[in-house]
C-alpha cells in the first residue's frame, strides 16, 4: 500500500501537527489528542518537524518538495503513516508524496540534496491521511456511535469542510467526491447532532489569500458566516486550523467591517466529538474557544452511564 | 489594446517547462475556472481564465509583475473542474516561481521567507507556547529548524545580509 486515500488501516500514527495548531488553535489538538485515545488511535510524536512547505510553494516548488520530504523521510524513519490535524499540512504533504512516488527521477534529485544537507532519504514509504479521514475510515461512525455517552440531538450544526481535506481528489486517491462530500456530516451526525445544509457549503475560507490582501479574505469568510446564520446554526464545525482562524479569530473583525452580528461557536470536530463522548468542555479546550461556547454546551444532556 | 510587438512568444513554453505549469497549452479558455473561483466572487482583480489568456498571448511582464497571480487561494475548485485538466493552482504557482526568479517577489511573501528562515516554521514556537504546552500535558516542540534555514539559503532564497536588523 504505497498510494495515498486507500484505506487508513494502521492504529499507529505520526502527528504532524504544522505552524498553526501549536500557536494557534491549541483546543483543536488537546481535543484531538483525547478523542484519539478514547478510541485507541496511537499518536506519536517527532519534535523537530518543520514547516510542511505550503507557504513557499509559490516561491520555489524545489523548496517546497525539500521541506516537505525532510518531514516525510523523518515519518518514514519512524514507520508509521502520518495524521495531519491542519487540512493545508495535510494536502501539502500528500501532494509533495504523491510527487515523490510517482516520479523516481524527481526522487532521486530530491534525496541528493536531503542526503548532502541532513543525512536523510526518503524512499516514498509513507502515507499521510487528516484525522478526520482516519476517524471515518478507520474507527468508523457506527463505533462512534456505540460510544456515544452524551445526548446531543438539540445541537444544529453547520459542517465546514473546508478545501485541501477532498481536494485535489486524485492525490488523495479520490476517498469521496470532492463536489458532495459526506464524511463530514455523517462524522457529525454519529454524535448525535443535527447535520444543517446550506448555501454554497463547499466554499474556501479565503484562508489562503489573507496574508496577499485581507480584505478579500475576509469577505470570502464573510459569505459563509451569513449563509450559516441564516440557518440558525448553534455552531460550524470544521477541520482545519486556518479555517478556525478566518471563521473564528476573525469573525469579531469581519462582523465589524461587514456591520453584522453572527456570535457564531466554532468548534473543531475533535471537539464536538469529545463532548459525544462524554469528556468535560474543560477537557477539550473549549475554554480556549473565542466564541463562547456555553449556550451550546448547556444544551447537551449527559446519558446516564 | 495589446500590440503584438510586446508580446513574447516564448513565454508559454517557459511556464510549461515549470513544474506545474506544463498544461498551459490545454487551456482553450472556457472559463469554467472563473465561473467556480471564491476568489472571483468577491474580487474582479482575480480572473483565472484571464490571466492564463494573457500568459499564453504572451504578455509577460504584465503577468509576471502583476498582483493578480498572487490571489489565488488554493482551493482547487478550479482544479477539480477544468474540462482540459489544466490544473490550475499548480500552474499560478509556477507562474508565481517564474515571478520570483524575475524579481517581482511580493513584499508579504518575503517577510514569509524571513519567518521560515529564523524559525523553521511560519509561526514562532517559543518558550511561551511550551509552557503552554506543558500545563496542557502535551509533548515539547522545538523552538527553531535550522533545517530550512539551510534549504532557502542554498536554492539563493534567503540572503541572510538582506535581512533588515531586528
Amino acid at each position: 500500500m504505497k498510494k495515498n486515500g486507500n484505506h487508513p488501516k494502521n492504529n499507529v500514527y505520526t502527528l504532524f501537527l504544522g505552524c498553526t495548531v501549536p500557536v494557534r488553535t491549541l483546543n483543536y489538538e488537546i481535543a484531538a489528542r483525547k478523542v484519539a485515545k478514547a478510541l485507541h488511535i496511537q499518536i506519536e510524536d517527532i519534535s523537530d518537524f518543520c514547516c510542511c512547505g505550503y507557504p513557499i510553494k509559490s516561491i520555489s516548488h524545489h523548496a517546497y518538495l525539500l521541506m516537505a520530504a525532510r518531514n516525510l523521510a523523518l515519518a518514514e524513519a519512524k514507520g508509521h503513516s502520518v495524521c495531519t490535524l491542519c487540512s493545508s499540512c495535510g494536502g501539502s504533504l500528500a501532494e509533495a508524496n504523491y510527487e515523490l512516488q510517482e516520479d523516481k527521477e524527481l526522487r532521486k534529485k530530491i534525496n541528493e540534496d536531503l542526503y548532502r544537507w541532513f543525512r536523510l532519504r526518503y524512499e516514498g514509504e509513507v502515507n499521510v491521511f487528516h484525522f478526520a479521514r482516519i476517524l471515518y475510515q478507520e474507527i468508523g461512525t457506527r463505533e462512534i456511535e456505540a460510544r456515544v455517552r452524551a445526548d446531543l440531538s438539540s445541537l444544529r450544526i453547520a459542517p465546514h469542510y473546508g478545501c485541501h481535506y477532498t481536494k485535489p481528489s486524485a492525490i488523495h486517491g479520490r476517498p469521496e467526491d470532492p463536489e458532495n462530500p459526506k464524511s463530514l456530516d455523517e462524522l457529525i451526525r454519529a454524535t448525535g447532532a443535527q447535520v444543517l445544509n446550506y448555501e454554497d457549503r463547499l466554499s474556501c475560507c479565503g484562508g489562503g489569500v489573507l496574508a496577499m490582501d485581507e480584505q478579500v479574505a475576509l469577505g470570502m469568510a464573510q459569505k459563509k458566516l451569513d449563509h450559516i446564520h441564516v440557518q440558525q446554526a448553534d455552531a460550524m464545525v470544521l477541520i482545519c486550523p486556518f479555517c478556525s482562524v478566518m471563521y473564528e479569530s476573525n469573525q469579531k473583525k469581519i462582523e465589524k467591517l461587514f456591520q453584522k452580528e453572527y456570535k457564531l461557536p466554532v468548534l473543531f470536530y475533535p471537539q464536538l466529538l469529545g463532548l459525544a463522548l462524554g469528556f468535560e468542555p474543560d477537557e477539550l479546550g473549549l475554554k480556549m474557544n473565542r466564541i463562547r461556547t456555553t449556550d451550546l454546551t448547556k444544551k447537551i444532556v449527559r446519558k446516564p452511564d | 489594446m495589446i500590440y503584438s510587438k510586446t508580446l513574447d512568444p516564448d513565454f508559454k513554453h517557459l511556464i510549461s517547462k515549470e513544474p506545474g505549469g506544463e498544461r498551459i497549452k490545454r487551456c482553450f479558455s472556457c472559463g469554467t475556472c472563473t465561473a467556480s473561483c471564491p476568489v472571483r466572487e468577491v474580487t474582479d482583480r482575480y480572473n483565472p481564465r484571464k490571466i492564463i489568456r494573457m500568459a499564453l498571448l504572451g504578455m509577460k511582464k504584465e503577468v509576471l509583475s502583476s498582483q493578480f497571480i498572487w490571489l489565488c487561494s488554493s482551493c482547487y475548485t478550479c482544479y477539480e473542474r477544468c474540462p482540459q485538466n489544466v490544473q490550475i493552482p499548480e500552474l499560478m504557482n509556477a507562474i508565481k516561481n517564474i515571478a520570483v526568479r524575475e524579481g517581482y517577489t511580493p513584499p508579504v511573501m518575503k517577510a514569509q521567507i524571513d519567518l521560515l528562515s529564523s524559525h523553521g516554521r511560519l509561526l514562532e514556537i517559543t518558550e511561551f507556547e511550551n509552557e503552554k504546552r506543558t500545563e496542557s500535558q502535551l509533548p515539547l516542540l522545538q523552538s527553531r529548524i535550522e533545517d530550512v534555514k539551510m534549504i532557502l539559503k542554498e536554492l539563493g532564497l534567503y540572503h541572510e545580509e538582506e535581512r533588515e536588523p531586528s
